[in-house]
């Protein structure tokens, strides 16, 4: 028992260096994600008409691709193209190609959530907006990105979770993150369940300690009438 | 209630069809420099798509309207240059939910106007004073009454030193008790020369307030005149029909 507990505690310093890749994948396609996403919705909601069907095909596309089989298309095209004409340049390290195909993958997850959440933006505020002489711009920037942001920040925060979970398919196309480190591990020392158990647990206090970073997040910004207090609200009516 | 002969405002046969629906069939009037004029009507009339095409937050279909010497319906007239000198009371106050009252009249002065903070806070501050909201200034829109948000949206309009108010019925959305307070901002607002057109079914400031009313009627003006006249001799027989079912409605006036 105290041997497979040393075990653990030695195969710890690893695990966590595969714990922080995830991190750092996860937070980097969150990003990629949502500077996509917001864009994406924004195009949705406000867009002509050809251009919110464009976005849209995007999004569906995006969805109705597995995550996995994604991964191991684009890292493969990529990579034949770039033998093919020579151009080194796009010979990208898998953790890029991952932040890309996660990125995507996510944003049109979070186009979702910023789509519901601008359109629970009353329309009126931005009449006012246009009324005192802001430019459509300006509207979207002042009045429907800081309320958007708030209101998407649960549906966020959901993405977060899901996400995280799934950047172990990063595996599959050589990325050294938390799962890939466990799998080596486990192999060597044949010790799969324990390793795996472990691996487990790290997932669950990331998972835990970002929603709740979000949930902090949450709560700083919330305003009166907007998100953060509605779930107060909400318990207080029922 | 000084009215000069300066003409704030000039339309000209205004035109606006929805679909098959023409919402406004040809509406010419003026108003003058410190004129209110009111507009009444029943609903579905085209009051909110005449007021709004003054500031073409919707795009007449034909007719020309002028601000001064500029005409606004000109496809070479900045737009946004325009509304920053008419301010917009809209029915529902739509004011912006996450800012504070004071970050809602400071807004527009700090990124339209590009005023620098200190002076947009100073400006913003009299403005919430002159509607007396001034200790209200923190709180945000949910923290307010309706009577409140809407004398803040009326700051909001006011710090942008507008040469004309537009007002759709600024009072249709309060609570019996809290429409007084909205009233005798507006009507501070007109006796210091304040131009501005006001959609109300308030014929009581109508009445008292007001230098002109119009009556209007399935997009086209029945009526116009002085309140004398029309509430108390109007000579369409429309006008009387509608007059009577209003006080109706919301009791004497
Ligand atoms: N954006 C719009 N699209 C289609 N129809 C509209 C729109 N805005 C107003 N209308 C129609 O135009 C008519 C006049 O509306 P409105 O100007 O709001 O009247 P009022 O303010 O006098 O009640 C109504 O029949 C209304 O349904
Ligand atoms: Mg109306």
């Amino acid at each position: 028992m105290l041997e497979k507990l040393r075990l653990v505690w030695e195969s710890l310093p690893l695990l966590l260096q595969g714990a922080i890749v995830t991190l750092e994948l996860t937070v980097s396609l969150l990003l990629v994600g949502l500077v996509l996403g917001v864009l994406v919705a924004l195009g949705q909601v406000y867009g002509p008409r050809p251009l919110a069907m464009l976005m849209s095909a995007y999004e569906r596309f995006f969805r109705a691709m597995p995550i996995l089989v994604l991964l191991i298309v684009v890292n493969f095209g990529l990579a034949f193209v770039a033998n093919t004409y020579q151009w080194d340049w796009l010979r990208l390290p898998t953790f890029a190609v991952a932040v890309l195909v996660f990125g995507l993958h996510s944003s049109a997850y979070q186009s979702q959530i910023f789509r519901g959440a601008i359109q629970a933006i009353k329309p009126g505020q931005l009449l006012a907006a246009r009324a005192l002489g802001m430019t459509r711009l300006q509207a979207i920037r002042y009045i429907t990105l800081p309320q958007a942001l708030r209101l998407a920040i649960p549906g966020w925060s959901n993405e977060y979770s899901g996400v995280l979970k799934d950047t172990s398919f990063a595996f599959a196309i050589g990325v050294t993150e938390l799962a890939r480190q466990g799998w080596q591990i486990a192999t060597r020392t044949r010790e799969m369940f324990l390793i795996f158990i472990t691996v487990a647990l790290i997932y669950l206090v990331l998972t835990y300690l970002g929603t709740w970073l979000l949930e902090l997040v949450e709560r700083r910004v919330s305003v009166p009438g907007l998100a953060g207090q509605r779930r107060e609200e909400h318990g207080r009516v029922i | 209630m000084a009215v000069s002969s300066n003409i704030v405002v000039r339309i000209e046969d205004l035109h606006k069809r929805y679909g098959n629906e023409e919402v406004l069939k040809g509406v010419s009037f003026t108003v003058r420099q410190g004129e209110a004029l009111a507009i009444i009507g029943p609903s579905g009339t085209g009051k909110s798509t005449l007021l709004r095409c003054i500031n073409r937050l919707t795009e007449p279909d034909r007719g020309r309207i002028w601000l001064e010497d500029t005409e606004i319906t000109s496809p070479q007239t900045d737009i946004n240059a325009i509304r920053q000198q008419i301010g917009f009371v809209f029915q529902d106050f739509n004011l912006f939910a996450h800012l504070t009252a004071l970050d809602n009249v400071r807004l527009g002065l700090l990124k339209v106007k590009r005023l620098s903070k200190r002076e947009a806070t100073e400006r913003a501050m009299q403005e919430l004073a002159r509607v007396g909201l001034a200790e209200h200034a923190e709180k945000y829109p949910a923290q307010l009454s309706g009577g409140q948000q809407q004398r803040v949206s009326i700051a909001r309009a006011l710090a942008m030193d507008p040469k004309l108010m537009l007002f759709d019925e600024p009072t249709s959305a309060l609570d019996p008790e809290l429409i007084g307070e909205v009233l005798q901002v507006m009507q501070d607002l007109a006796e210091e020369g304040m131009t501005m057109v006001v959609v109300t079914h308030e014929m009581g400031f109508a009445r008292s307030v007001c230098d002109e009313v119009i009556f209007m009627e399935k997009g086209v003006i029945v009526e116009q005149g002085p309140p004398q006249q029309v509430f108390v001799n109007p000579k369409q027989p429309r006008t009387r029909q509608f007059l009577g079912k209003i006080s109706e409605l919301y009791g004497g006036t």
